[in-house]
């Protein structure tokens, strides 16, 4: 298993470096139509192929995976901002805010998460902000349940008490005692949630509500060339593939994080 | 007190909790409704409606009036099952949601009837198997798919099976020959979680007491495995199986496109991509309601079908 875990590691640098180092290692411009090279197969000079307006397939899946995962944690550091705002006032305030802001946090854990996202971004301007945004209002509430129940338990410890004996101030209890209790499980929860929030990027993508062309990202790359499916099949290949081999990696990650701190997945 | 009268109260309330729960999705469909560029009234019919639906509908939304009076204005409307008009086809967009979702129900079914049982039969096999190489292959095989994005796998699938081997046709509504390929691309994200959520159920069970002492007793292994730990696994897993529900809602948008199946989710996507937001808008109000309405279903049969589990307020 602790190969398996290697090779992992290994595997996620890869996808960053060669994402925040776009610039430099992708061979071809992403963007550059070229019509001498229509949808040319897989060769040593386009290793995944060119799509049908003769852009470098390789090009375009190391670009796109910047978008996909630029929004994918920036989504993540949203639900993890919002999910302990909620968390924190709710399981310190307790009694009625804590009803009322669980139960509206329950009611977004209620929606189907790809139907709300969709909600958001037909009213937003297209774009990778609007799918940040609608990643974040689908995902945040799973945060604030698993927050609020660890502020719960923490209020409960003597040093809390002792703090409050001292007279420091409800508003410096929360900030300076509690919050930082949270961070790590609110990092190690951001975790377990990247694979999925990278499939719903994709998945708006796909739908066109996410990065407008002629920027490239997985899922409208997909969505765009899949009537080429029969003549050129790597052009649907090669980012679905990108796809998968992220989220992948990324689940992995989470299940060990999960194991080792005994997170529950909700 | 008896049982019965027990899951009365339990239904009231539950049925009680739905109400919030609907109003809070009608004032999502509203707010989005609002956001949107445009008179609301224009925004839910279109322009190439006819002025007197325009008229009529400004009317009952009171447009003139604050947003309270206008949602409740809504909600009425929405309640006699008036959504808007297509942008396009200028027809009401509650008729096409009847007219194709039980396609989408189709869909979803087929989707069950492969997940349910691979999910289970592979959660049962991993956990019994605990430790060993076949155990790994099944853990490894479900992470997989939980990370393939379906319209992916859809596409793929196609590829091999229509486009390549020739087997089925690629794309359409129509007989099980069409269901076939988007019955199982949908069905793999379920096969996935349903495998996850069994394998550490019946985990659980293997541990528990009562399996020891069956062991003492002398009862054959098939038997436990079988009568003992199988039968007190599958009733958590009803709920997951019913919650679940909502991850067919959100592939069969996906999926659907793919397929060319015309149900629910293609309508959706059509609409995502012709800015028709009266068919987006409606799109998402029916699938909340449905999978909320789902979710309230599971969880009542789980009060019935699990002896053990106590109600709300038995004890109390």
């Amino acid at each position: 298993m602790e190969k398996m875990n290697k090779v992992i590691y290994i595997f996620l640098i890869i996808i960053m470096t060669s994402s925040i180092l776009a610039p430099l290692l992708s061979p071809y411009d992403p963007v550059e139509i070229n019509l001498n090279e229509i949808k040319e197969p897989p060769s040593l000079k386009h290793p995944f192929g060119t799509d049908n307006k003769g852009r470098d397939i390789l090009s375009r899946v190391i670009y796109g995976g910047r978008i996909s995962l630029f929004v994918a944690f920036i989504a993540a550091t949203l639900s993890i901002c919002i999910g302990l705002f909620v968390g924190l006032i709710s399981g310190y305030a307790g009694r009625k805010v804590d009803m009322a802001l669980m139960a509206i946090t329950d009611f977004f854990l209620s929606f189907p998460a790809l139907l709300l996202a969709i909600g958001i971004s037909i009213v937003l301007p297209p774009g990778i902000y609007s799918s940040m945004i609608a990643i974040s209002v689908a995902g945040w509430a799973s945060f604030a349940r698993l927050i609020r129940g660890h502020v719960l338990t923490i209020k409960e410890m003597p040093y809390i008490e002792a703090a409050r004996a001292i007279g420091c101030s409800d508003w410096r209890i929360v900030v300076f005692h509690i919050l930082p209790q949270c961070i790590s499980l609110s990092i190690v929860m951001g975790g377990l949630k990247l694979g999925g929030f990278i499939l719903t990027e994709a998945s708006l993508s796909f739908l066109g509500l996410g990065a407008q062309p002629p920027v490239p990202s997985w899922g409208s790359m997909i969505s765009s060339n899949r009537i080429y499916i029969l003549s050129a099949p790597w052009m649907v290949i090669f980012p679905g593939l990108a796809i998968a081999v992220t989220a992948l990696s990324f689940n992995l990650i989470g299940d060990i994080l999960r194991d080792k701190y005994r997170v529950k997945k909700i | 007190m008896n049982r019965r009268y027990d899951i009365k109260i339990y239904l009231v309330k539950r049925i009680l909790l739905l109400l919030p729960l609907l109003l809070g999705t009608t004032l999502f469909t509203f707010i989005l409704t609002k956001a949107l560029p445009g008179d609301p009234a224009v925004v839910l019919v279109g322009e190439r409606a006819s002025q007197e639906v325009i008229e009529s509908i400004r009317k009952e939304l009171k447009t003139d009036q604050n947003f309270f009076v206008q949602y409740v204005g809504y909600l009425s409307m929405t309640l006699r099952g008036e959504l808007g008009r297509s942008y396009y086809s200028n027809r009401r967009v509650m008729d096409d949601l009847i007219l194709k979702s039980p396609n989408t129900l189709l869909l979803a079914a087929g989707a069950m009837v492969i997940a349910i049982p691979t999910g289970l039969f592979l959660g049962f096999l991993s956990a019994l198997k605990r430790g060993t190489g076949i155990d790994r292959f099944i853990t490894s095989i479900s992470v997989i798919g939980l990370s393939l994005p379906v319209f992916w796998s859809g596409l793929m699938i196609m590829l091999l099976v229509s486009l390549k081997l020739r087997i089925l046709p690629p794309s359409g509504t129509g007989d099980i020959r069409f269901l076939i390929m988007p019955s199982i691309t949908l069905s793999l994200p379920a096969i996935a979680t349903l495998t996850r959520v069994s394998k550490t159920t019946l985990i659980e069970i293997m541990e528990m007491p009562f399996i020891k002492t069956a062991r003492a007793k002398g009862i054959t292994e098939n038997r436990i495995r079988l009568v003992h730990i199988l039968k007190n696994g599958l009733i958590p897993l009803v709920t997951i199986i019913g919650l679940d529900f909502g991850s067919y809602l959100n592939g069969a948008v996906l999926t659907e496109t793919i397929f060319g199946w015309d149900g629910i989710g293609r309508f959706a996507m059509e609409g995502i991509i012709k800015r028709d937001y009266p068919v987006v808008i409606g799109c998402i109000l029916f699938g909340t309601i449905v999978y909320v309405m789902i979710n309230i279903f599971v969880d009542i049969i789980y009060q019935y079908i699990d002896p053990r589990v106590r109600l709300h307020g038995k004890n109390e």
